[in-house]
């Protein structure tokens, strides 16, 4: 029987791989400029933890093949370089694995959360809430105005919280519940929810951020491609949980000039 | 190194009423198997929990014949609400987790067999020790109870954020009563594992017999001391953050929640809280939690391998030293749950390295395995089956880690499938394929009669083949960006994705169904198995050195054993065979040297 199990390893472990290596479910197409470095830090680790998968399993397969019907009388044997070895192996092989996955990850990280958007990045505010997302764009005065959570009211559309009457600033306020971005232009996200946790992931944007309660979270990034998308809540928020999302629409900048100056008429 | 033999303290003489022998018994032994009834039950239930979630996810609005019977309000015409999935998650992964995960591997075997393997007559606190269970039990009670309240149990997922958990009834259904009842009962279950690991650590400390140095003691109970030591400082963590939870609900307190919160329209009576505050005490626990749930498992595994191969391990030491190294770095790593959270991102960095490095005692213990089977006897039989088969799981679920450790991955991973792929390999199916290991294995001394090994291996089998053609699929789904706990997938980029799901739906009935031959192999062999030899796997711990089987009452009779060699005497020549038992004052050349 132990040579079954050694064949059935190795049958699972090579089954497992084949749609990895062929790539059959694969993450959507990157359209953003920092995604490169992710996916390329994804691959990296794929190959290392696919070649760590596979020599473990094989490497258990034919143990259990050679030593389990032994001889009568054969007597134990030891493995060369014993524990010792393998201690050795351990810290040297993995470790550096660890330490060269772990360094080269901070580029792709720094990337997104440790640099500063730019100055000129097109400030967009997205508010979470159950079980939507909204958006304000500042209009041409460039400013948001303030939010009043007391004044927030589905009935009248009032989804931020706006005093348009009393704030200057909030007048020409824009809020959708789509979202726009001119394409190959930096965006900074200024992320809030209303009530609980919620999250903003794009797979194709390669980004995703909760949104916490109470604080003010921000999130930049430039999308590279036309299209459009669709924005997935990953936190869970309650039973509509599943369909909460929202589309990203990735235009020209003449396009999305237009689809502003629409969506401002319709406020 | 203590004396017990010459002092024996816990001189109780066996109890004689029923209620005392069977209920409520100071016994360790009887309070071990206590735990495992309740384990048993409890992940029946759990698995039929994930049967109704995976027809759910496979067939979507398919209807469960029978289904409103459990709740009319949550399954209307046998279709489950999406509140209602959410639901049955929730308890599935609660009940898993800590009445399964927690319970079984270490409070299930360590009560049953810690004891005996130190050489010990009892628990320094039998009173303590029957207070853990029935507060266990209860808390158990009190969280099956929330599927009887009026909105059902919370919807909220085991790991509770807030402030979904704590702004109450407002935040949907189940998110009342149903997360007070929640959080009452996992408050109430950190008592009884302090209670517990109390003990635990006290017995290995102080009651181990006469000759058994630490280094003496065997693998399995090096790991549940380990894991006691973690269930102290973890749940200790978790129980004030369910107290926490509790105050906010019905006290008016705004310990999770902050200020100008808006629900339906209404701003919500709370300043001043944090939300992220629950995630840190919760990881804080939770992340030790894997490791409360797995350390058991490994030491179980090396405990019967051994036996299985004929040869103690390339290094003891090693083993230890590395089980301990994940204890501790089990700590340091929890933020690894909250890289995208909105903590701050160089916090992600400096919980991302510990999260790599803890890779090396994991792979230390793998390699240890491996080398130890390099050149061994194995004997191949169920327990031995499922002791390899834990190590084929733990390498899988194992190596997806290294994903999950880095922040700039998580950005594409956190949250989907990739994820509930990698918990249930590693601390899941790994863990049950330890529990499983244990169960064939002790089984004959615990209850004096031997499981079918037939029945066994075609358990073994379906099990084996059956959890990978489950958990495998959930890597690639998770890669495609599928994300978890929607009741339902109507994302665009979704769609080509529910076939796989459909797959893994149908594996996940198959393997549930093994899972009843198991059951049955358990319950007829309890009363009708072969009877037990005291020794069937010629082992050499001291737990199969008691002068009857199952042991008597006070364990070893009128006289405690005394210990003369290392754990694991395999590949000797002695009087009795390959082996020398550590109770057996007969002089070997040690397996240590030779080796």
């Amino acid at each position: 029987m132990g040579k079954f199990v050694a064949v059935t390893i190795i049958v699972i472990a090579v089954a497992s791989a084949i749609p990895i290596v062929m790539h059959t479910w694969e993450p959507p197409a990157d359209i953003s400029t920092h995604g490169a470095l992710i996916d390329e830090q994804m691959s990296e680790t794929m190959a290392e933890a696919g070649i760590s998968f596979l020599a473990s399993q094989i490497l258990l397969a034919i143990f259990i093949w050679m030593f389990s019907s032994p001889k009568p009388g054969s007597r134990i044997k030891r493995l060369p370089g014993g524990a010792k070895g393998l201690v050795i192996a351990a810290f040297l092989l993995v470790g550096a694995e660890a330490l060269a996955l772990g360094v080269f990850g901070v580029k792709a990280w720094a990337n997104v959360y440790l640099t500063p958007p730019s100055a000129n990045a097109m400030p967009i505010q997205v508010q979470a809430g159950q079980f939507a997302f909204y958006f304000r764009y500042p209009g041409p005065d460039g400013k948001f105005g303030p939010l009043h959570p007391d004044l927030i009211n589905e009935g009248t559309q009032n989804f931020f919280g706006l005093d348009q009457d009393h704030d200057p600033d909030s007048k020409d306020d824009i809020v959708t519940a789509e979202m726009a971005i001119p394409v190959n232009r930096e965006i900074h996200l200024l992320m809030h929810s209303k009530d609980v946790g919620h999250s903003f992931f794009v797979p194709e944007l390669r980004v995703q951020q909760d949104f916490v309660p109470g604080l003010d979270v921000s999130l930049h990034f430039t999308a590279t491609k036309v299209g459009r998308y669709e924005i997935v809540c990953t936190q869970l928020c309650g039973l509509g949980h599943y369909n909460m999302k929202a589309y990203l629409s990735v235009y020209s900048q003449e396009d999305f000039d237009n689809w502003l100056k629409k969506e401002a008429a319709m406020q | 190194m203590h004396d017990m033999s010459a002092h024996a303290v816990h001189h109780h003489a066996p109890p004689t009423s029923f209620i005392r022998k069977h209920v409520f018994s100071l016994d360790h032994k009887v309070i071990g198997k206590q735990y495992y009834g309740l384990a048993l039950i409890a992940v029946f239930v759990g698995m039929v929990l994930s049967w109704l979630m995976r027809i759910h996810l496979g067939w979507t609005n398919y209807p469960i014949p029978g289904l409103h019977l459990l709740s009319s309000n949550g399954a209307p015409g046998n279709v489950m609400t999406p509140e209602y999935y959410l639901q049955l998650m929730t308890m599935h992964a609660t009940i898993m987790v800590f009445f399964v995960l927690t319970t079984a591997p270490f409070a299930a075997f360590g009560n049953y067999f810690l004891p005996i393997q130190v050489g010990a007559e009892d628990m320094p606190f039998p009173r303590f020790n029957m207070m853990s269970f029935w507060v266990t039990f209860t808390a158990f009670v009190v969280l099956i109870s929330s599927f009887f309240v009026s909105d059902g149990p919370t919807l909220g997922g085991w790991t509770q954020y807030a402030p979904l958990s704590a702004v109450g009834k407002v935040g949907g259904p189940g998110e009342g009563t149903g997360v007070v009842l929640w959080a009452a009962s996992i408050g109430i279950f950190c008592i009884g594992q302090l209670l517990g690991s109390l003990n635990f650590i006290t017995t290995t400390l102080d009651l181990r017999t006469r000759g058994m140095s630490l280094m003496r003691l065997p693998l399995s109970a090096w790991a549940w001391f380990i894991t006691s030591c973690m269930g102290l400082t973890a749940f200790a963590v978790l129980m004030p953050g369910c107290i926490l939870l509790i105050l906010d609900h019905v006290a008016g307190t705004s310990f999770f929640v902050p200020s100008n919160l808006v629900i339906n329209d209404q701003l919500q009576p709370h300043s001043g809280g944090s939300t992220l505050l629950w995630q840190h005490l919760f990881w804080f626990f939770g992340h030790p939690e894997v490791y409360i749930a797995i350390i058991p498992g490994m030491g179980i595994v090396s405990h019967v391998l051994i036996t299985a191969m004929r040869r103690p391990m390339l290094s003891h030491r090693v083993l230890i030293y590395s089980m301990g190294a994940l204890a501790v770095l089990s700590y340091m790593v929890y933020g690894h749950h909250m890289f995208v959270s909105g903590m701050n991102p160089v916090s992600s960095l400096a919980f991302s390295f510990p999260t790599l490095i803890i890779t090396i005692p994991s792979t230390i213990v793998v390699l240890i395995w491996l080398g130890s089977l390099y050149g061994a006897k194995l004997r191949i039989n169920t327990a031995s089956l499922f002791a390899l088969g834990f190590i084929s799981m733990f390498i899988s679920g194992g190596v997806s880690g290294f994903f999950l450790a880095q922040p700039s991955i998580d950005i594409m991973l956190h949250a989907t499938y990739f994820v509930v792929g990698h918990f249930h390999l590693v601390m899941g199916v790994a863990a049950m394929f330890g529990i499983f290991a244990g169960t064939y294995f002790w089984f004959p001394k615990m209850f004096g009669r031997m499981m079918n090994e037939t029945l066994g291996k075609i358990h073994f089998w379906l099990t084996f083949v059956g959890a990978y053609c489950i958990f495998m699929p959930f890597h690639y789904l998770g890669m495609a960006g599928n994300v978890r706990r929607y009741q339902a997938f109507v994302d665009d980029y979704t769609q080509r994705l529910i076939p796989v799901h459909q797959f893994i739906t149908v594996a996940a009935l198959l393997t549930g169904l093994a899972q009843f031959i198991f059951l049955y192999n358990l319950m007829h062999s309890r009363f009708w198995g072969k009877p037990a030899p005291d020794n069937p796997w010629e082992a050499t711990s001291l737990e199969w050195s008691t002068p009857t089987t199952p042991p008597p009452h006070n364990n070893f009779g009128d006289k405690l054993p005394e210990v003369f060699h290392d754990p694991y005497q395999y590949g000797v020549e002695s009087s009795t065979g390959d082996y020398v038992m550590q109770a057996s004052p007969e002089k070997v050349k040690s397996a240590h040297e030779e080796a």
